[in-house]
């Protein structure tokens, strides 16, 4: 099919700025799951508040825009309840991270089935600018005219020491990187986590002048490197890209129907022996013809 | 067969009438008084193939349940004080996005942490306006144990008749008192499922265009419709508008689809109400010795009696009117600094002979401490 056909043409043209890298990020989802030929009936996607929640309003998904940071929350009650359908999750890293830090290592921890997308702009792009818990140390932001003293979080060591069993890490600049990634994330069974650094011009770029958005994405290309490169051998400050974990582990939904196996065998046994009492009351209190 | 007779606690009764009313998912957090309803439903739900959660918080709990309502399901979660001021982001989120799901709050002592092992019957503003923005919202109560089961079904069946949050409001005391409940056989008190679109596969299906009679028929998450649900305001497509009358009727459909149907979701009793001249109104477990009081002064002679709301909000306004039209004093009693009795002021021909019978220090009320109350207005000795 082509991209087309997996959006809402209705609400278009999109809310994002000229050169937003969410716009990279959503692309590439579209074409991952094209790819994949998945059905779309069988998509749900949830994300939260912010500029990069507002990617759930422009799929031909079932579409589930939440609350600020509760994406994975109501996430884990669609899919508990409907294991079939494949979750998509994108949030925002103050979305994942501040508000949301609490669901997500939670959802990691349960490694329940569905795919987690951190569209990582370092910034609170939405409300203006502020600095996230991704920012990190030494940037400027509307709250931070000093600059910020905070640390951040590494969302792969994050989700990592937290149990999903799938985390990767790309730039919008790599979007063919992306669209691979994208593809072994959803297939995977089980939490996977994706970190997709984004770009906001608009207030990121424009505090710490890092130019434009083409400036920005030449700046995800100069500062990454691929896992087992040359490049991160030379130059360990370099982000790494690529997938980081995919491991077998069991998978929360699944355990869970194992759970209602046992339990539904069990209420079986108790009418069983319930019924086999009344049986031998009866046998003892009517005396047979 | 006597094995639908059962000895029980008020969460335990809470937890059959959900399971009558055909519960499939529940999420929570523990939370005392209201941890036994989680308890029993991670055992009960399972055998069922329901399915049974423990979420990291209270707001995730919320959060899960609607979730869980949207793929087509009856959900519920149960908590107390805190937990449901935890709630009350996405209890918003379920009131905007007109989403069927059913909250418990076995009410303890409060405010904060307050006094989690005692009664207390403080939350019935924040059951009102504990979210923000204008909303309508239905809360149900109930005194005992059989009303417990009877209005957890009404919960749910109100939660998909109207598709909103219904809240619980039991308290310490119901919760955690034991007496008989009787189940009634499946179809005794009929059930309400889901309203479900008949709009056929490829044809345009509008998930937030009211019908004539003002319902909204949904469409399971998964099925055929694929569709945007946002707490943003929407147009009819369920996609976010600012346009302001979009807004505006948003608002009022909101606000009209229960307010405008008082009449159909009120649910009180009355105990020797008939002739009363003096008119107890109260609700939960002080309703029980309101009752117990008012029978003492019927056997000799006075002519006391008792208005047991069931459903708190909205508030029955025109019933409480007419049922006091004719009484010489109107004693509210309640475990709170009156939040009821202000609701029944606001509606009473005249506020003046509306009293307050109160305990706000973690204890039942008792008979004895409304009738100290009476006989100060009789203007007779205590
Ligand atoms: C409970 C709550 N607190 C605060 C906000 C305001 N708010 C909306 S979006 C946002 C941050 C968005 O930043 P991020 O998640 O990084 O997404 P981005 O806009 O950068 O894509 C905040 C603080 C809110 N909507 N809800
Ligand atoms: S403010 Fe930043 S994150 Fe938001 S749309 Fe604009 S560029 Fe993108
Ligand atoms: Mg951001």
């Amino acid at each position: 099919m082509a991209i087309k056909d997996y959006i809402r043409q209705r609400y278009f043209p999109q809310m994002w700025c000229p050169g937003c890298g969410h716009g990279i990020i959503l692309n590439a989802l579209l074409r991952a799951v094209d790819e994949m030929g998945l059905d779309k009936n069988n998509i749900v996607m949830t994300s939260g508040i912010g500029c990069s929640a507002r990617i759930s309003g422009y799929v031909d998904f079932h579409s589930l825009h939440t609350l600020h940071g509760r994406a994975l929350a109501f996430a884990t009650g669609v899919k508990l309840s409907k294991p079939e359908l494949t979750l998509l999750v994108p949030m925002g890293d103050g979305d994942a991270l501040a508000i949301g830090g609490n669901h997500f290592i939670h959802a990691a921890r349960r490694n329940i089935d569905m795919t987690a997308i951190v569209m990582n702009n370092r910034i609170y792009g939405m409300t203006g600018g502020q600095y996230s818990p991704l920012s990190g140390p030494g940037k400027k932001a509307t709250t931070a005219p000093y600059t910020t003293i905070d640390n951040d979080f590494d969302v792969v060591k994050l989700s990592i020491a937290a149990g999903a069993s799938f985390v990767a890490r790309s730039t919008a600049y790599h979007v063919l990187e992306c669209i691979d990634i994208l593809k072994k994330a959803i297939e995977h069974k089980g939490f996977s986590v994706v970190e997709i650094l984004s770009q906001c011009p608009t207030h990121y770029g424009r505090k710490n002048k890092e130019g434009d958005a083409s400036q920005m994405l030449e700046f995800q290309k100069n500062t990454t490197a691929k896992l087992g490169s040359k490049a991160l051998e030379q130059d360990p400050t370099l982000i790494p890209r690529g997938v980081f974990v995919d491991i077998d582990a069991p998978e929360y939904c699944q355990e869970y129907d194992r759970i209602v196996e046992r339990a539904m065998k069990g209420s079986q046994n108790q009418i069983h022996k319930f019924d086999k009492t009344l049986r031998d009351e009866a046998n003892q209190t009517c005396p047979k013809p | 067969m006597t094995d639908n007779i059962k000895f029980v606690q008020g969460n335990e009764a809470c937890v059959e009438g959900a399971l009558y009313a055909g519960i499939d998912f529940y999420a929570g957090y523990p939370i005392t008084p209201s941890t036994e309803v989680a308890e029993l439903l991670s055992k009960r739900l399972p055998e069922k193939g329901g399915k049974f959660i423990q979420m990291e918080d209270e707001i995730a709990s919320m959060c899960a349940i609607i979730g869980a309502s949207l793929t087509g399901h009856k959900v519920m979660t149960a908590t107390s004080g805190p937990g449901f001021s935890l709630k009350q982001e996405a209890l918003g989120y379920a009131c905007m996005a007109e989403i069927p799901c059913v909250i418990v709050n076995v009410q303890r002592g409060g405010p904060s942490t307050g006094n989690p092992t005692h009664v207390s019957q403080g939350d019935i503003n924040q059951a009102r306006w504990g979210t923000h923005g204008d909303h309508a919202i239905i809360a149900l109560t109930a005194s005992n144990h059989q009303d417990v089961f009877e209005v957890t079904v009404d919960a749910f069946n109100l939660a998909e008749t109207y598709r909103t949050p219904v809240i619980l409001l039991f308290d310490e005391v119901v919760g955690h008192m034991r007496e008989k409940l009787v189940i009634p056989e499946k179809g005794e008190i009929p059930l309400v499922d889901r309203l479900r679109t008949s709009v056929r596969k490829g044809v345009d299906y509008h998930p937030y265009l009211p019908r004539e009679d003002g319902r909204l028929p949904m469409s399971d998450f998964g099925g055929e419709h694929r569709y945007n649900v946002t707490g943003l305001f929407h147009d009819m497509w369920g996609f976010p508008s600012n346009n302001h009358q979009v807004v505006r009727e948003l608002l009022h459909h909101l606000v009209d689809k229960i307010e405008n149907n008082v009449h159909s979701i009120t649910r009180y009793k009355e105990h020797y109400l008939e002739g009363a001249e003096y008119i107890l109104i109260s609700y939960g477990s002080s309703a029980r010795s309101a009752i117990h009081m008012a029978k003492n002064r019927r056997e000799r002679g006075e002519k006391v009696g008792v208005l047991e709301l069931q459903s708190i909000w909205p508030f029955p306004e025109a019933m409480v009117r007419e049922k006091c039209a004719g009484a010489k004093a109107v004693i509210v009693v309640e475990m709170n600094m009156g939040q009821v009795m202000k609701e029944v002021k606001a509606c009473v021909d005249d506020s003046s002979k509306v009293f307050l019978a109160n305990r706000i220090d973690n204890k039942l009320i008792t008979p004895t401490n409304i009738k100290t109350l009476l006989r100060m207005i009789q203007g007779r000795g205590v």
